[in-house]
């Protein structure tokens, strides 16, 4: 069974000019279809305004679609009295690292998802202790947020989300505002999260290297699901990716390059690895 | 740096008061403030005095940082004595040209005096071994009667906290919105004050709408981690009475029954 | 014309207990019309460093000259050098406060007390050399995308005419299409007004195919100073401070090392495979 599915989703909003009159109506989710299996890395990339962090709002009962459905763990999300259900199952990381934590010390922020399920003291603490360890920041717990790396914020953020023991976490441009080194922490704790726990992720991103190890790709524009496939399938489409003006990485545009030159190089190479030995059996 | 500002100034330290459940310092805090409020007699004062210095001994803050805090309030201290010692009509003790100090005058003054310092450094006994996020648990914990009369004190706490944990970064984020614009040629220092006030716009629209962009974000968190409000809600880490905050409550009603005696018997 | 740094020091918080060298011993000079990347992690002292360049920040001790002028001097007129040497801030959109767009721009010029014709020639061709399309200046600034935004902010700077122009993190939250273009325009424009300009970054990807020359600092030091090809030669040691070089360094590496010929201090991509056909065959 799908941990998220979402039918035919259409999400519009109304804009309005200064005088409050309807100036327009806005699509920026049309029509989306997924399902993501529980325990999948599944990332969504799609530069800005292509209605990727509208669509991963949908996930965590957020927005409610306008046309469609989303069920998470088998829920509509408009149903309001399973809302507290659905975000407990579904976690959320937003963007900026310092507009998520609630809590004065590390720990505390930790436990504050736990404390507003109601979660008995004893195994706030328990739950604070793992989530912390499960992102390398347990040595952090009694220190102030303010003095953080961004990284090391985004990582708090994901054991705050994890001390609510969810089976999904959607993460919206997590590592937007941070530098390579905090990109690469954050990236790294959430994909051992997916290994070691089985916690299915869903990663929005507009960062191409950070989808290559994902099990499943969907790519937007314009609100719709441009393309889907595994990362070597997306990326042997380079032509593809580039006229929707995204990033390739760039062995990849290398080994694109060296085929369009004639060489007989494999589809979609994702790796420095990869090329080289292809390159190898080319000789 | 300004992420390093401390409000409340509270000063770390390990001490017995420090420890103390924080609804028993703020309980503490008030009834000795009425204490000081209850009769006037000289033994009464020493008696306020002894325990002010006890408690400043247990907690191991140091004396100047009681006085750093009166210094705020010298000047209301002045015009207190100052009201006291000649407008009180009496005995007359001395007279210069229109102004005379009568001997009740003198008393007033005296004691007025003391009484404030007393109580300037008693609250601040208070602020000084209580980290602000401790006190906002108290409160809410101490003040949950209040609830019956819909006075929303889970809500007033939560606020308190996360002010708490804003404050500096809305700090930082000022002086940086601030020195950007002086980079565009911005002045704001000179100039009479309409020309002052009109050079703070360039600072306070940006300003504020990064603090309601950061208010939105917060709230989608909130909500996203299942906020709703103190409903259902457990503690981390809860407030729970120990063995030295019952003695704690014994020594202040010990000392509030004293003080009451000294009053009715002197 | 050109701006010296002098053995300067910085030091957060003197009275602390411990006291913080934000930046410890810098001295360079930034000669005119060099299109210079400055790199670094986040605290390494960069943005520090560029905030004394335009005197917002006065160095704990060392001297910084401007055109020759000791800019700490006590007749020295600050405003004066912050026209000449304009400073675009991280995320700048975060300082655009106007009603609409056009007057935002027309702000650092104003402040210069220009008369309101030639604040307005300014502003018109600062848009312009950001590329922001015309219909847009009546609008709200708060309208605009993110990378709009960032434009219009930058203008706000560029209005002033400066002679220096440092960019801190122009780059830092926009997209990839967004951060092309914004690099694109940078470029366009050091070519058309061979300004001086600073662009401080943390990615090497990001200033590799721009720059003539490269500062690497860390930790509050100047550790490198040269010209690209010379930096990316140190790539081992600018992963220890967790830096790196751009991607095709590292493939052209990996290549040699496994027995291909390949020129390894080539950083374009088209460059990258005409060396490895070549090694191929040859």
């Amino acid at each position: 069974m799908s941990i998220v599915k979402t039918e035919n989703v259409i999400y519009e909003y109304v804009k309005r000019d200064e005088e409050g009159n309807v100036d327009g109506v806005i699509r920026a989710v049309n029509d989306v279809s997924l399902g993501i299996r529980q325990g999948d890395f599944i990332a969504i990339v799609g530069h800005n305004g292509s209605g990727k962090s509208t669509l991963a709002k949908h996930m965590n009962a957020i927005l409610q679609p306008t046309q469609g459905t989303v069920w998470v763990d088998g829920m509509d999300t408009r149903q309001e009295e399973r809302v507290w259900d659905i975000r407990q199952r579904a976690g959320m990381v937003f963007q900026n690292p310092d507009n998520q934590i609630i809590g004065q010390v590390v720990e505390e922020d930790v436990g504050f998802g736990p404390e507003n399920l109601g979660v008995p003291t004893e195994e706030i603490w328990k739950r604070v202790e793992e989530s912390l360890r499960a992102v390398g920041m347990y040595q952090f717990r009694s220190h102030s947020p303010n003095r953080l790396s961004g990284g090391q914020k985004q990582r708090v953020s994901i054991a705050g989300v994890l001390a609510m023991r969810p089976r999904c976490i959607v993460l919206d441009e997590p590592t937007a505002m941070l530098d390579p080194s905090g990109r690469g922490e954050v990236i790294r704790a959430v994909r051992e999260l997916n290994q070691a726990e089985r916690v299915t992720v869903i990663l929005i991103t507009h960062y191409m290297e950070e989808v290559i190890h994902a099990d499943h790709v969907y790519v937007m524009d314009k609100g719709q699901i441009a393309m889907e496939g595994t990362p070597r399938e997306i990326f042997s489409q380079v032509e593809k990716l580039q006229k929707l003006r995204l990033d390739v990485p760039q062995v990849t545009l290398l080994a694109h390059e060296l085929q369009q030159r004639g060489l007989g190089l494999p589809d979609g190479i994702l790796t420095t690895q990869e090329l080289v030995q292809a390159l190898k059996e080319l000789k | 740096m300004l992420r390093d500002i401390t409000l409340g100034q509270y000063y770390q330290t390990e001490s017995v008061i420090h420890r103390l459940d924080p609804r028993v310092k703020l309980a503490g805090t008030l009834l000795y403030i009425i204490s000081l409020f209850l009769f006037e007699n000289i033994a009464g004062y020493v008696l306020a005095a002894l325990f002010l210095a006890l408690v400043i001994g247990l907690s191991h803050v140091p004396f100047k940082f009681m006085v750093r805090g009166m210094k705020a309030i010298l000047f209301l201290l002045l015009i207190t004595v100052v009201f006291n010692l000649f407008l009180t009509p009496g005995e007359t003790l001395v007279s210069l040209w229109k102004l005379t100090i009568t001997r009740e005058g003198l008393h007033n003054a005296v004691f007025m005096a003391l009484r404030l310092c007393y109580l300037i450094i008693g609250s601040s006994i208070m602020t000084l071994t209580t980290t602000p996020n401790h006190l906002t648990d108290g409160m809410e914990k101490g003040l949950r009667p209040l609830k019956v009369l819909k006075v929303p004190v889970h809500e007033v706490a939560m606020i308190m906290s996360i002010a708490l944990r804003f404050i500096p970064i809305l700090l930082e984020e000022t002086d940086k919105i601030m020195k950007a614009q002086i980079a565009r040629g911005a002045d704001f220092e000179s100039g009479n004050l309409i020309r002052r006030a009109k050079a703070m716009v360039p600072l306070l629209v940006p300003l504020f709408i990064s603090a309601f962009r950061r208010a939105n974000d917060l709230a989608m968190a909130m909500e996203a981690r299942c906020y709703h409000g103190g409903e259902g809600r457990t503690k981390m880490k809860p407030l729970v009475y120990q063995r030295r905050d019952r003695l704690a409550y014994l020594c202040i009603l010990l000392y509030l029954g004293c003080k009451v005696a000294v009053g009715v018997l002197l | 014309m050109a701006l010296t740094v002098d053995h300067i020091s910085y030091i957060y918080d003197p009275d602390a207990p411990l006291p913080q060298k934000a930046l410890d011993d810098i001295s360079l000079t930034i000669p005119e019309g060099q299109f210079i990347g400055v790199i670094g992690h986040t605290g390494s002292g960069k943005s520090t460093l560029m905030q004394h360049l335009n005197g917002l920040v006065k160095a704990t001790s060392g001297h910084i000259y401007f055109n020759g002028k000791d800019i700490d001097a006590r007749d020295y007129d600050k405003k004066e050098l912050r026209s000449k040497v304009g400073l675009v801030f991280q995320y700048p959109e975060h300082q655009l406060f106007e009603v609409d767009v056009f007057s935002d721009v027309c702000f650092g010029p104003k402040n210069l007390g220009l008369d309101k014709e030639e604040v307005e020639r300014r502003a018109r061709e600062a848009l312009a050399r950001v590329g922001l399309p015309e219909e847009l200046y009546d609008q709200s600034p708060f309208e605009l995308s993110g990378g709009q935004k960032r434009r219009v902010a930058i203008a706000g700077v560029l209005a002033m005419q400066p002679e220096i122009l440092i960019l801190d993190e122009p780059t830092a939250g926009l997209d990839p299409k967004g951060r092309r273009e914004i690099l694109d325009q940078i470029k366009l424009l050091q070519t058309q007004t061979h300004m001086t300009i600073l662009l401080v970054s943390h990615s090497m990807d990001d200033v590799a195919e721009y720059v003539d020359r490269i500062i690497v600092m860390s930790e509050g030091k100047i550790l490198y100073d040269d010209i690209p090809r010379n930096i990316f030669r140190r790539y081992r040691e600018l992963e220890k401070i967790g830096l790196g070089a751009p991607q095709v360094t590292y493939i052209l590496h990996t290549l040699r090392e496994n027995g291909l010929p390949v020129d390894t201090e080539i950083t374009t991509i088209r460059e990258a495979a005409e060396s490895i056909l070549q090694a191929l065959t040859g």
